[in-house]
């Protein structure tokens, strides 16, 4: 059961080179509350102020107009301890070459533990867990080249670096683009466990439906800077007029059970999994309500 | 008819230092045909980059070679007009934008090229406007979102009018209305006859090419089109991939009810299979 809010924005506004011809607002008045223990997604159309949002979080960008809670600290206060912050709130930005530096990758995952000032032994353990954690085998790989791996290798790698930190509160950017099928499904029951098991808080900016479907207990909706609407998966999906009216896509499953219910077949668009979705087209041709259609 | 572009024996090897070096590509031989629009699909590390970067030149072979329209791509005399006929769109869209403007970033590839200014206008509008982009000319493209910054990129590569175009994983940083964006304008594209040559991930996506090349361990293990090769599903999941969402559905509707097909591969399929099923057993209540 989700606990304590972790992070609360209150009323939140970002401008870019203020003042300048090129302004551009990003955030006008975002408001969300994040408990512990929550998996939360953020969803939007591009360019809504989602990647803005985030870097709020462990104090990348700090609030300029508006309130940032993070853990019971207020980031709009002038002195703050940004190392505990970012110790808290690990972020995993979309980009894992960027956030790759080390030649080999037990190295590289062992650098912020390394920062931290932890005894070697307990590096060494951090970095063996979080390998583990991503599906890394640590005596296989932790003497591999980082700049030969492919892509989604470097994702788990990034991850990895940054569970190492053991934060309370991770924060990822599109954390499967880029990834195959298999890559993919292993990070997304990776972070699953991490939250269900370990009790992390997770908040994630995904524009795929279907990572939202399986993970998120809650959803905000971005656009145009603010937060539009906020529900459980299902609540979302099955809200039709808000779904047009922000551009919402939906998983592939539930896109084509709402043109199947276009067609006047009576199935519940709440359906994601595969299975449910395949059950609610059985449901309808074994009953014969398709009679109703055409 | 001539292939736009022919693999013959392509093998390439990474060079790590003077005594290791990993072997990315393995003897790999095909041809792309004008119009085609061919999928490639493998899971990271299965070498569909790298091959997807022999294309245009951006790569040569350690071995064997490539030809586009008949031109070598070690000929280094002939890299302009390669890279003219093949056009590439990346993954992360930072990494290929450099001006500080949209339309300047856009008119950056035919600056190069000597595109006349009034054709030059002419071609930026139409490219952004294929990408819907065009209310943002004059934005400064650092302050776009990844899914906006990489449209820009595809209206960069549009403008220059290539015979073909190759989108290495180019949608994956998108969201569903960007991705449905892309993929109109990729259908559009193809129906005007160029080639396309998509690098993805995403099965549903490989469901609408004509053809579909797998790729493991720097090989090429499977070449048909979408229907004969989403037929493997079980192969696909030893490659670490999968089949499309509506062919996972079709397969357990029809465990249930027999005269469903399982071989469906598109959305539309999906939907026009249930109302003929529909229809089919309102026929016999009746």
């Amino acid at each position: 059961m989700p606990g304590q809010p972790v992070i609360e924005i209150e009323n939140l506004y970002h401008t870019y080179m203020k003042g300048t011809p090129m302004e551009h607002t990003a955030l006008k008045g975002t408001s969300m509350v994040v408990n512990e223990g929550e998996c939360i997604a953020i969803i939007g159309h591009t360019g809504s102020g989602k990647s803005t949002l985030i870097q709020h979080f462990n104090g990348l960008i700090r609030p300029i107009s508006g309130k940032v809670i993070i853990d019971g600290v207020d980031l709009s206060k002038k002195r703050i301890d940004i190392k505990a912050l970012r110790r808290k709130v690990g972020l995993v930005f979309q980009n894992p070459e960027d956030q790759i530096f080390e030649k080999l990758i037990g190295d590289d995952i062992a650098y912020g533990p390394f920062k931290l000032g932890l005894p070697l032994k307990e590096v060494r353990e951090r970095v063996k867990w979080a390998m583990d954690m991503v599906g890394l085998n640590f005596e296989e790989m932790k003497d591999r080249q980082t700049f030969a791996l492919s892509g989604g290798q470097k994702r788990k790698v990034a991850l990895a670096g940054i569970l190492a930190l053991q934060p309370k509160i991770l924060v990822l950017d599109e954390p499967t683009a880029g990834l195959d099928p298999r890559s993919r499904n292993e990070v997304l029951d990776k972070i699953k466990f991490l939250n269900k098991m370990e009790n992390l808080t997770v908040i994630f900016v995904s524009h795929n439906m279907e990572e939202v479907a399986y993970l998120a207990d809650r959803v905000y909706v971005m656009a145009n800077g603010s937060d539009v609407l906020s529900g459980t998966p299902e609540e979302i999906f099955t809200d039709k007029e808000k779904l047009q009216r922000y551009q919402i896509g939906t998983p592939e499953t539930v896109q084509a059970l709402y043109r199947l219910k276009d067609l006047g077949y009576n199935v519940d668009t709440a359906a994601f999994t595969i299975s449910e979705a395949a059950n609610e087209i059985i449901k309808v041709l074994a009953n014969g309500e398709g009679e109703n259609h055409g | 008819m001539e292939p736009i572009i022919a693999l013959e024996d392509v093998s390439f090897t990474y060079k790590i230092n003077e005594d290791s070096s990993v072997p990315v590509l393995k003897n790999v031989s095909f041809s792309i045909y004008p119009g085609e629009y061919v999928a490639i699909i493998g899971h990271n590390g299965s070498g569909k980059s790298t091959l997807s970067k022999h294309f245009n030149g951006l790569l040569t072979p350690s071995s064997g070679d490539v030809w586009v329209q008949g031109h070598n791509t070690k000929d280094e005399s002939k890299k302009l007009d390669i890279r003219k006929t093949v056009g590439m769109v990346f993954q992360h869209p930072d990494n290929q934008i450099v001006a500080t403007i949209v339309e300047e970033d856009v008119a950056f590839g035919l600056e190069n090229i000597g595109v006349p200014r009034a054709e030059m206008k002419h071609r930026i509008d139409e490219a952004l406007e294929v990408v819907k982009m065009s209310e943002f000319r004059k934005r400064p493209p650092h302050h776009l979102s990844g899914g906006q910054k990489q449209r820009v990129a595809i209206a960069g590569v549009l403008a220059m009018q290539p015979d073909c175009i190759v989108f290495d994983e180019s949608t994956s940083m998108l969201d569903t209305f960007g991705r449905n964006e892309v993929l109109q304008a990729i259908r559009k594209m193809n129906k005007m006859g160029m080639t396309i040559i998509t690098v993805t991930h995403r099965m549903s996506e490989a469901a609408e090419a004509g053809r579909i090349i797998v790729v493991e361990d720097g090989k090429i293990v499977m070449d048909g089109n979408p229907r004969e090769i989403f037929k493997h599903k079980q192969v696909l999941m030893d490659l670490q991939l999968d089949v499309p969402a509506v062919s996972q559905m079709a397969d357990i509707v029809h465990s249930q009810i027999p005269m469903f097909s399982k071989e469906l591969i598109q959305e539309d399929e999906l939907i026009n299979e249930v109302n003929r099923v529909s229809k089919a057993r309102s026929g016999e209540m009746v």
